[in-house]
């Protein structure tokens, strides 16, 4: 039956997972305090990533199996968006390589966001691509760099054959100011636990569930999921006891294997959950900030025959598991290294160039000759292939989800890179197309010609001079 | 149909500064130091050369564009002056010039230098540059032992060599180039390795170690050319021709189709086979007196040896453990310590191998001359990277070979 509601969702978790007795190893000295969470390990984003790579993945992890030219509509929601003024969400769409008649939206401002970009999308009737990435920005020794994680979470709205649907929605918006970072500020600032606690949570949201569910006609133990993306410990229990949720029913808020993720976290949770719901379950989203926006979902027969391509427990079960605090310090530009003079090199971007080749440096495509099928990166006007340099007649032809195998590769410890040695090589995509690249994710020992490997979105380098950052497509173990 | 260059120009005279850290020298002065010795050896005046070459890769360190830094520093008589670039193969550029100005009959004295200032950058190895506006959105801006390290994981992939042979053969390259350039008082490196030092030296670029890279040097060397018959007329007895001058450069098959295994240098293979047909040689492995190639690497002089058709495929490695290629081996290879030692000033090193060749040819090569009457020299010169480059070969020997 075609009806309009949630018809996908992914996730991303980077790679890498900091092990928090490695950060209170550093900091207890300072902040003994913070014994008791130093447990356990929290998802952290490489040094080539940011929300809107991190966004990109999700979205293809979403979008696995689907029609991409289906998508009308693009959003992207984060607190920590890397562009102040460049549609985000613009880059999103190139590097998933849709087409150019769709629209743009950036969602910011507040740890609900990302729901209010899903309310927006449920309360419309175009095909749209939520995205929500957090690159969180705690300050060292801080409860929040304890609590906090960083991923990326993507839902596609629209009308076919929903897996969810929406039932009813209510939003409170009052300035309760628990925490605030001012535009251009690296970290938040955070007001006593306590005070929000009660004054926050129980006072604003308590009424506002009452309230929802009343709209719905729904009784709060037929709450099957009741999604709290709060890393306050406690707090969600709370809120479901008031309400009368069940207690089994209140999600988990991933906090011990990969931490908060800002506004990207009620998505994350809610990919959870789509992940694990069954026919006719009813999923609660509770999200806080400024006020709250609260979303029931009730799943359809439809669920699990949509499935992204890891979800949140592929991506929880793909890992790293690092005890190096001092290079997350240094990846996050909190701790000053001598980086050399061979980082002086300037990395100013034309702006001509990259808008002429936007498809292949955002979006990875090359060409096919459509006179002898030769596949090529990047594309050129005079075939590449070497019996028949064909002129004109190459064909776009999209690589980043090409699966690809290692040729050759060297662990390059001369050049600069944040995260020594710098790993790249040739690399062959399998049906054709061939190219040099850097080889990102990997853990040093696991590459070796032949291995096979996923293309996947990341910075390029950063142009410190000018404030702007270079994204390409990077090779990094198959998953 | 044209016949190639063989034995239509012959050199007149070479000279080469000495290489290394010239923190006391600009590249003027440098050039300057390679012209007077090239200029004696000829026995002629600035005013009967009728055109001149520079080959300079990274002119940004010092000297700037253009071919006036060296009009400049020579003060040549107001003459045409070229500045070639064409990466690291910009020194057999700057003579492929000279050669061809010569060979055309356009000029009857041509002259070309090489030359590059490096110890201006600030830190060891090759400055950072940009490849193009376009390419640095796509391409990758790694060091170049970093590009050349890659073909020794494909070689290895290739051809079966377990990762420890391949280490040794690599190691005993870099011993046989110091063991030579200590007998080099031109060579920025003079001094002898062991095999152990070589392998247990800090990783540069996997598997490459800092003993399987070359020096970065200040240098500069010159040729000056001319037809035979004007070498004679000029009192030459004892005369060294241009045997063959080949240079192919990548058209991105390698880097962008598939075919290329990534192990070896496609664009040498043909160079190659067009030189030593070009200079009328039928079987390099028995016919070549010794050879001086783009060394850059240790791996890359070993894959070399079989893109010159002198190893066979996959067997190079076994060749250079069997001393084949030593000073005291059939064809001795980097006989003057090499881009190894001898150091690798970007743009001069094509016209070092020519001028090395040159001695040896003319039995000036002092304490390293090879005893047995050298008749075919080969210098090969290399730009860029494995997948992409500039391959340059150049054979020159007696004239009545």
């Amino acid at each position: 039956m075609i009806e309009f509601g949630i018809l996908s969702f992914g996730a991303y978790v980077p790679v890498t997972r900091l092990q928090r007795s490695a950060i209170h190893a550093t900091n207890g000295w300072f902040a003994g305090g913070l014994r008791g969470l130093a447990k356990g390990e929290k998802a952290v984003a490489n040094w080539d990533e940011d929300s809107v790579t991190m966004a990109v993945e999700a979205a293809r992890d979403a979008l696995e199996g689907i029609d991409r030219t289906t998508i009308e509509r693009v959003a992207i929601a984060s607190t920590t968006l890397p562009f102040a003024d460049r549609q985000n969400a613009g880059i999103v769409k190139e590097a998933l390589n849709l087409p150019d008649a769709v629209g743009a939206l950036d969602v910011a401002g507040s740890q609900r966001a990302a729901t209010s970009a899903l309310l927006a999308a449920l309360g419309g009737n175009e095909t749209t691509l939520v995205t929500a990435a957090e690159i969180t920005t705690p300050k060292p020794a801080s409860e929040r760099e304890m609590t906090s994680g960083d991923a990326a979470a993507a839902v596609l709205v629209g009308t076919g054959t929903p897996i969810a649907t929406f039932v009813a929605s209510h939003s409170i918006t009052m300035d309760f100011v628990d925490h605030f970072r001012e535009a251009g500020k690296a970290h938040d600032y955070d007001w006593e636990a306590r005070w929000v606690r009660d004054e926050g949570f129980a006072r604003i949201m308590n009424p506002a569930i009452a309230a929802l569910l009343e709209k719905a006609g729904v009784e709060g133990a037929a709450i099957d999921h009741f999604v709290v993306p709060v890393a306050v410990k406690g707090v969600p229990e709370m809120l479901a006891k008031k309400a009368g949720i069940g207690e089994g029913a209140v999600a988990d808020t991933l906090g011990a294997n990969l931490g908060h993720a800002g506004a990207a976290h009620a998505l994350v949770m809610l990919a959870a959950t789509l992940e694990k719901a069954k026919p006719g379950e009813r999923i609660l989203l509770a999200s806080f900030g400024q006020g709250c926006d609260l979303i029931l979902l009730e799943v359809t027969g439809a669920i699990g025959s949509v499935k992204p391509r890891l979800g949140v427990s592929g991506w929880l079960a793909r890992r790293i598991e690092s005890s190096n605090y001092a290079k997350y310090l240094f990846h996050r530009g909190l701790l000053q290294l001598d980086r050399g003079m061979r980082a002086e090199h300037d990395s100013k971007t034309a702006l001509t160039a990259l808008w002429r080749n936007r498809k292949a440096v955002l979006g990875l495509v090359g060409g096919r000759c459509t006179k002898t099928g030769t596949v090529q990166f990047p594309k050129s006007e005079v075939s590449v292939n070497a019996n028949d340099h064909a002129v004109g007649t190459q064909e776009d032809y999209p690589l980043a989800e090409v699966p690809a195998k290692i040729l050759t590769w060297t662990a390059d410890a001369l050049t600069y890179s944040p995260d020594p040695p710098s790993y790249y090589g040739n690399i062959d995509f399998v049906g054709g197309g061939r190219m040099m690249t850097e080889f990102t994710d990997f853990a040093g020992d696991a590459l070796d010609v032949g291995a096979d490997l996923r293309m996947m979105f990341r910075i390029k380098a950063y142009d410190e001079n000018r404030g702007f950052r270079r994204y390409f497509w990077k090779a990094a173990p198959a998953f | 149909m044209a016949k190639g260059i063989r034995d239509k120009v012959a050199i007149l005279g070479m000279g080469c500064a000495k290489f290394g850290e010239r923190w006391d020298k600009d590249e003027d002065q440098l050039m300057l130091e390679a012209y007077e010795e090239a200029m004696a050896d000829a026995g002629i005046e600035a005013s009967q050369i009728d055109a001149a070459w520079l080959g300079a890769a990274f002119d940004a360190q010092n000297i700037g564009p253009s071919g006036i830094p060296l009009a400049v520093a020579l003060r040549l008589p107001d003459i045409g002056v070229t500045k070639v670039e064409n990466y690291c193969a910009s020194g057999t550029e700057s003579f492929r010039g000279a050669v061809y100005a010569v060979a055309s009959g356009a000029c009857d004295i041509a002259l070309a230098m090489g030359a590059e200032k490096l110890k201006d950058t600030g830190y060891g190895g090759l400055p950072v540059r940009t490849r193009g506006t376009t390419h640095d959105m796509i391409g990758i801006t790694g060091s170049a032992p970093g590009n050349f390290a890659q073909l020794a994981s494909a070689y290895r992939g290739v051809h079966g060599v377990g990762k420890d042979d391949l280490k040794r053969a690599m190691a005993h390259v870099s011993v046989k180039s110091h063991a030579n350039g200590a007998k080099n008082p031109k060579a920025h490196l003079q001094k002898a390795v062991t095999m152990d030092q070589v392998l247990n030296a800090p990783m540069i670029a996997e598997p490459l170690g800092l003993f399987d890279c070359c020096g970065v040097s200040d240098g500069a060397a010159c040729a000056i050319v001319t037809t035979p018959e004007i070498a004679r007329a000029l009192g030459k007895t004892d005369i060294v021709t241009v045997k063959a001058l080949q240079l192919a450069t990548s058209n991105g098959w390698e880097m962008q189709a598939s075919g290329w295994n990534g192990s070896y240098f496609h664009t040498t293979r043909v160079a190659a086979t067009k030189a030593y047909d070009e200079a009328g040689i039928t079987d390099p492995r028995s016919q070549l007196s010794l050879i001086e190639v783009h060394d850059c690497f240790s791996v890359t002089e070993l894959v070399t040896m079989e893109d010159l058709h002198i190893s066979k495929e996959g067997q190079g490695w076994r060749d250079v453990l069997d001393g084949f290629f030593d000073a005291d081996g059939q064809i001795p290879c980097q006989i003057d310590g090499g881009l190894k030692c001898f150091g690798h000033p970007i743009g001069a090193s094509g016209l070092r191998m020519i001028y090395e060749n040159y001695l040896q040819l003319l039995g000036r090569a002092g304490e390293r001359q090879r005893q047995d009457n050298p008749v075919f020299a080969l210098s090969h010169n290399l730009g860029g990277m494995p997948n992409q480059n500039v391959s340059s070969i150049a054979i020159i020997g007696r004239a009545d070979a």
